[in-house]
């Protein structure tokens, strides 16, 4: 934006020499009554006299005075004659010219229209994207001069939806027909409200026009809510990977254990402080690749996390062996432990754990679906981690033995399996994912000593979902229920459709007691 | 059969119960009331306000933990959701507290103050019969018996058991837990009810009114430990533990245990209930963090101190632990909650029977030496 | 609470007759006019592709003893899940008499409609003294309210008794279950079932881990109780087998491969090749 102005300004200078808008014009620009000062800044827009700029950012800037009968621009000390631009003696007297809201939005507008012919293509395609939202009636002739003469096609695809909305107000019935078939095409709600009330009788009294803005409506609306769908699947995978972060170390460590580690979502919470810490680092020994910390933090938030699940599994989850529920209990101990100790270590408050800059931002579909980057590279992330897990359970001597003892612990052992490793070996890696799950997690919500808990019921949710053990499960049911979720907030709230979700399970958990993907048979009790 | 039920309940209990009984009896109806009267506040021997509401909350506590107990020492049915019911009791007493304010709260209007906040003109339908104390003592029973029933049916016909029921338990009370933290639920929200002024009419923060509390409470708490004694003394009660040991073995003699299960989960849920509504007026306050998770398995926790499968260490479990909180969070906070996480840890590690059985063992040493 | 009552339970009245309470009763009284206990017709069970019954068919008369043998994964203790309602059957009848639908009924309604079951490994209630374990066993009112205000009468009493007496634990009344030896847990298990009062007994390795001298006691008890009471016995143990003396059947991948005396099955061609592998 900077760049435009410097750009504006700069052209302006250069060209005030020769410039000579209407002086009459110019003087009307002063005028006390608010309504002269907008015609007369529509007017000075349309004839896009290269002087013109100058003229119009002084007055949007407050530089524009009024001496006597002669518009003063005023830069710094020094006074310029507005209408001829030549350097004349600062007035004593000079009165500066009130601008309210509405004109400074008038200017705007006029400014933007008047770089539609800037050299610059960027500055052309920044002033064409400005004018999509509010481009007024009295622009129309400004729009259609820089259209005849645009030679940039994306410039040129914005600049013909500007003009037609201008067009709305044509005067002639087939022109503003033409204009609405024209947005027809869009798919933004302010494209939208503009052609509603053009379906109004008492607005509009063509009939054809009437008719013409009620199909444009339809279509637009119909795009406008596919694209919601889309935004709200998209998100919904979004969520549906936290949950699949979450659910997959989960899913290993219940599968070959069969415990419940209630301390799962404090794993969660030791991957994204380790994201922080590594962060922390980056800024004070590598403040130039502070944007790369991220990449470190992969790997410190697995083995972080995975030293932690081995030393709970060594102290204390190894001694309950089948003792599931009781387990239970003692993990939960060691999320109350973790958190404290999180507490201790890092303050009760959440710690600030930025998006690298490469992160931020995002693609932008449609004028209302911007999929943000930091979400997609979780997406990727989460699937890149379920690839690995994928290869490591399937394609490696540890996975053969971690499925092994999944399925019959003592035939494993018998056969050689060293049972007691693989606990320790399969524990260390689901929390290792957790961990990454707490680095991905990190740039999407508040880092906090009591993070885990948020995520430790839905996790479980997705397991129970799944059924045991199963890659394949958790993969589904962390998906589905982050797509059902969100499909459901945007109908119905977020609390509400966390309580239909949870009901759901409970129901149907009623048909298929086992999850989705159930091992059967006679060994299953 | 056809002696009176009391007596039925009493002759079961053994005569080392009994004595206990008389002595906690004595204790909590006779002399702390009378240390909490007559004894002036700067003797040693005093019994301040504060103690009496400490103990008085404790005791509502210890209810639960026996109907925990009942569930998960005799039935092996580990709830991580009993907060659940505990604050439906809470709720529905809460609401006769509720409208027990009249036009005495902030803005002076016969609705509770949280809706005249949200704009409403009239007590939802729910709320009606919420100004009768039988209506609500009846829907501190009814409400959480019926979501146990209806749960309990659902979860118990389809056989899940183990740690899927406790996690499904825990999504339960979870999401009961967001209903309530709406504001649209119409029980006040994120803070729920509270700023109570009267109790059948009489002050709820004067001296009587907190003894005859106090004493009810106490004597809740013995009711539910003779009722729980004899229950699980009866062939329900070894049917029960049949149930928690072999459950297949029991199907295939024939009894059904979806109907053995859901009566022990229902009276439990009942004992949470009329806890909860004694808790309310002791403690001035109900929101829906008593729905949390955290909250649910500290239950749980009590429990396994005191010694699951005795009904005593429930009991001792929930004095203990909540002693020993109150203690903390009064002198060092921030390692409570280091030292809960390490009770948790320990007891299942190192004491799986709870203090109870570490006495037995002490004694059998003893007796042995 | 008053709703609490399984569907299918008897109302107490006892006694030899076999009296099922109200609202099922006609669906739930054994009919014995073919001279068939029990009768199973193209069972087919199967888990994730793996057929582990294949159109079993096999009937066996009232105070019948049958033995059953066969192979690991012949399909013996699936059977047995499925006549006591563990399994549903894919496809298949299985009657009970000529008129109880056992492939409708559920674990418990199966136990009250008379028919008891021995699982493979001992499963009692180790918690609870024998005596405790036959009182559970007993034949009664086995609804919940029934049993909070049940009692024992003075000739319960004296049943259980002789019960504990005839599977030789007289002494051992008030041990707890779980310190018996392996074969008093067996016999404990039997006697549960006969507490039963069962009109069919499944038997699933019942002298498994059992002295020589206590398999013989074992078999000499199953003879006394044929005629009466109508047993299946999966054993492995020829010996035993031969002590019973009853018809065999051999299972073999899920279905019937023979039956007759224990001599014909055992220079059946087919049997041997089963046993001894291709």
């Amino acid at each position: 934006m900077l760049k435009t102005l410097l750009a504006l300004c700069l052209s302006a200078c250069a060209l005030s020499a020769l410039a000579a808008p209407d002086p009459a014009l110019v003087r009307q620009l002063a005028d006390a009554d608010s309504s002269q000062k907008v015609a007369a800044i529509q007017k000075l827009a349309q004839t896009a006299d290269p002087a013109t700029p100058r003229i119009l950012k002084a007055m949007a800037e407050d530089g524009l005075y009024l001496a006597g009968d002669k518009v003063l621009i005023m830069e710094g000390d020094k006074a310029f004659d507005a209408a001829s631009g030549t350097p004349v003696k600062a007035p004593e007297n000079a009165e500066a010219v009130m601008v309210n809201n509405r004109i400074r939005g008038e200017l705007a507008n006029a400014l933007a229209a008047l770089s539609l012919f800037d050299a610059d293509p960027a500055v052309r395609l920044a002033a064409a994207q400005k004018l999509q939202n509010d481009a007024s009636a009295e622009l129309a002739p400004v729009l259609a001069r820089a259209l005849s003469q645009e030679k940039d096609d994306k410039v040129k695809a914005l600049l013909q939806l500007a003009h037609a909305q201008a067009n709305l107000r044509n005067p002639d019935p087939a022109a503003r027909v033409a204009a609405i078939k024209a947005l027809a095409g869009s798919s933004s709600p302010v494209i939208k409200s503009a052609l509603l009330p053009l379906m109004n009788k008492a607005n509009e009294a063509d009939e054809n026009v009437r008719l013409a803005a009620g199909a444009a409506v339809k279509e637009i609306d119909a795009r406008l809510s596919r694209a919601e769908m889309v935004g709200q699947v998209f998100s919904g995978l979004s969520l549906g990977s936290i949950l699949l972060l979450g659910a997959l170390g989960l899913a290993i460590t219940y599968g070959v254990m069969g415990v419940i580690n209630m301390a799962h979502g404090e794993l969660l919470m030791v991957g994204a402080y380790s994201a922080y810490a590594v962060q922390s680092f980056f800024r004070a020994h590598f403040p130039g690749a502070v944007d790369w910390y991220l990449l470190a933090a992969v790997p410190v938030g697995f083995f972080s996390a995975a030293l932690v699940g081995v030393i709970m599994e060594r102290t204390v989850i190894r001694w309950l062996y089948g003792r599931t529920l009781e387990t239970l209990l003692a993990t939960w101990g060691l999320s109350l432990v973790l958190i404290q100790a999180a507490r201790v270590a890092f303050g009760a408050q959440n710690v600030e754990v930025a998006n690298p800059s490469w992160m931020s931002g995002g693609i932008e579909l449609l004028p209302n679906l911007i999929l943000p980057w930091n979400r997609i590279i979780i997406i990727a992330f989460a699937l890149f981690v379920l690839a690995l897990v994928w290869v490591l359970m399937n394609k490696t001597r540890l996975g053969m033995f971690v499925r092994a003892v999944t399925q019959n612990r003592q035939m494993a052992s018998c056969v050689g399996v060293p049972t007691s490793r693989i606990d320790t070996l399969a524990f260390a890696l689901g929390a290792g994912i957790a961990g990454l799950g707490g680095v991905a997690l990190s740039q999407i919500s508040n880092v906090g000593p009591d993070m885990g808990q948020g995520y430790i019921v839905d996790s479980f949710m997705v397991v129970v979902l799944g059924g045991v053990g199963q890659l394949a499960g958790a993969v589904w049911a962390a998906l589905g229920l982050g797509v059902v979720t969100k499909l459901l907030e945007g109908w119905a709230g977020a609390v509400i459709a966390k309580i239909a979700v949870l009901v759901f399970i409970i129901i149907f958990i009623q048909k298929r007691p086992q999850g989705l993907f159930a091992l059967k048979g006679r060994f299953v009790e | 059969m056809h002696t009176p039920i009391t007596l039925r309940l009493l002759s079961s209990l053994d005569r080392k119960s009994s004595i206990t009984l008389a002595f906690f009896l004595l204790a909590t109806l006779v002399v702390i009331p009378a240390l909490h009267i007559f004894v002036p506040a700067e003797s040693s021997l005093s019994v301040s306000t504060y103690a009496i509401t400490l103990i008085g909350k404790i005791m509502c506590y210890a209810i639960v933990a026996v109907a925990m107990d009942l569930i998960w020492g005799y039935g092996g049915i580990l709830s991580l959701g009993h907060g659940i019911f505990f604050a439906l009791g809470g709720y529905a007493f809460g609401m006769y507290l509720m409208r027990q304010i009249g036009q005495d709260g902030s803005y002076h209007s016969n609705l509770p103050d949280f809706m005249v906040f949200l704009d409403w003109k009239q007590l939802p339908w729910y709320w009606s019969g919420s100004d009768s104390l039988v209506w609500v003592a009846a829907l501190v029973i009814l409400l959480p018996a019926v979501v146990a029933f209806i749960f309990g049916f659902f979860a118990f016909r389809s056989r899940i058991k183990g740690v899927y029921f406790s996690i499904i338990t825990q999504a339960l009370t979870y999401a009961a837990m967001l209903l309530f933290f709406r504001n649209e639920t119409g029980f006040g929200g994120n803070n729920g009810f509270t700023d109570f002024k009267r109790i059948m009419g009489y002050s709820i923060t004067s001296s009587e009114t907190r003894l005859v509390l106090f004493g009810l409470t106490a004597l809740m708490l013995a009711a539910t430990f003779v009722f729980a004694k004899w229950l699980v003394g009866s062939k329900y009660g070894r049917v029960l533990t049949a149930i928690r040991d072999a459950e297949s073995r029991v199907m295939f003699i024939g009894y059904n245990p979806l109907w053995f299960k859901l009566f022990i989960w229902t009276v439990s849920a009942v004992l949470c209930g009329i806890a909860g509504a004694l808790y309310v007026p002791q403690v001035g306050i109900i929101n829906p963090s008593e729905m949390s998770v955290a909250n649910s398995i500290e239950i749980a926790i009590w429990v396994a101190v005191g010694g699951r499968g005795t009904l005593i260490g429930p009991i001792i479990g929930a004095f203990v632990v909540n002693l020993a909180k109150s203690w903390f969070t009064v002198s060092f906070p921030e390692y409570w909650l280091f030292f809960l996480g390490l009770l948790f840890i320990i007891v299942t590690l190192l004491l799986p029977h709870g203090l109870v059985g570490l006495w037995k063992k002490l004694m059998n040493k003893q007796g042995a030496a | 609470m008053t709703t609490v009552a399984s569907p299918s339970v008897y109302d107490g009245t006892g006694g030899d007759g076999f009296d099922p309470m109200g609202h099922v009763a006609d669906r739930e009284t054994l009919d014995l006019s073919h001279k068939v206990i029990l009768y199973l017709e193209d069972i087919n069970v199967s888990f994730d592709g793996f057929k582990a019954l294949k159109n079993l068919s096999l009937a066996i008369d009232a105070g019948e003893l049958r033995c059953i043998i066969g192979p690991n994964g012949a399909g013996k203790t699936t059977m047995m899940d499925v006549i006591t309602g563990k399994t549903r059957p894919d496809s298949g009848k299985a009657f009970f008499g000529q008129t109880i639908d056992l492939t409708r009924l559920s674990e418990p309604e199966i136990a009250h409609v008379g028919i008891g079951r021995k699982f493979q490994k001992p499963t009692i209630f180790e918690h609870h003294t024998a005596f405790e374990n036959l009182e559970l066993a007993m034949k009664t009112d086995k609804r919940v309210w029934r049993s909070l205000f049940a009692h024992l009468r003075d000739e319960d009493h004296d049943r259980i008794a002789a019960t504990l007496s005839q599977i030789g634990l007289g002494d051992q009344a008030d041990r707890q279950a779980g310190l018996l030896s392996h074969g008093q847990k067996q016999w404990l298990e039997i006697g549960m079932l006969l507490m039963q009062e069962p009109r069919l007994l499944l038997l699933d390795e019942p002298v498994a881990g059992m002295t020589d001298d206590e398999t013989m006691k074992t078999a000499e008890l199953f003879l006394s109780l044929a005629g009466k009471h109508s047993l299946v016995v999966v054993e492995h143990d020829m010996a035993f087998i031969e002590k019973l003396g009853g018809k065999v059947t051999v299972l073999h991948e899920g279905s019937v491969l023979t039956e007759g005396s224990l001599a014909t099955v055992q220079n059946d061609q087919r049997v041997i090749e089963v046993y001894l592998g291709r």
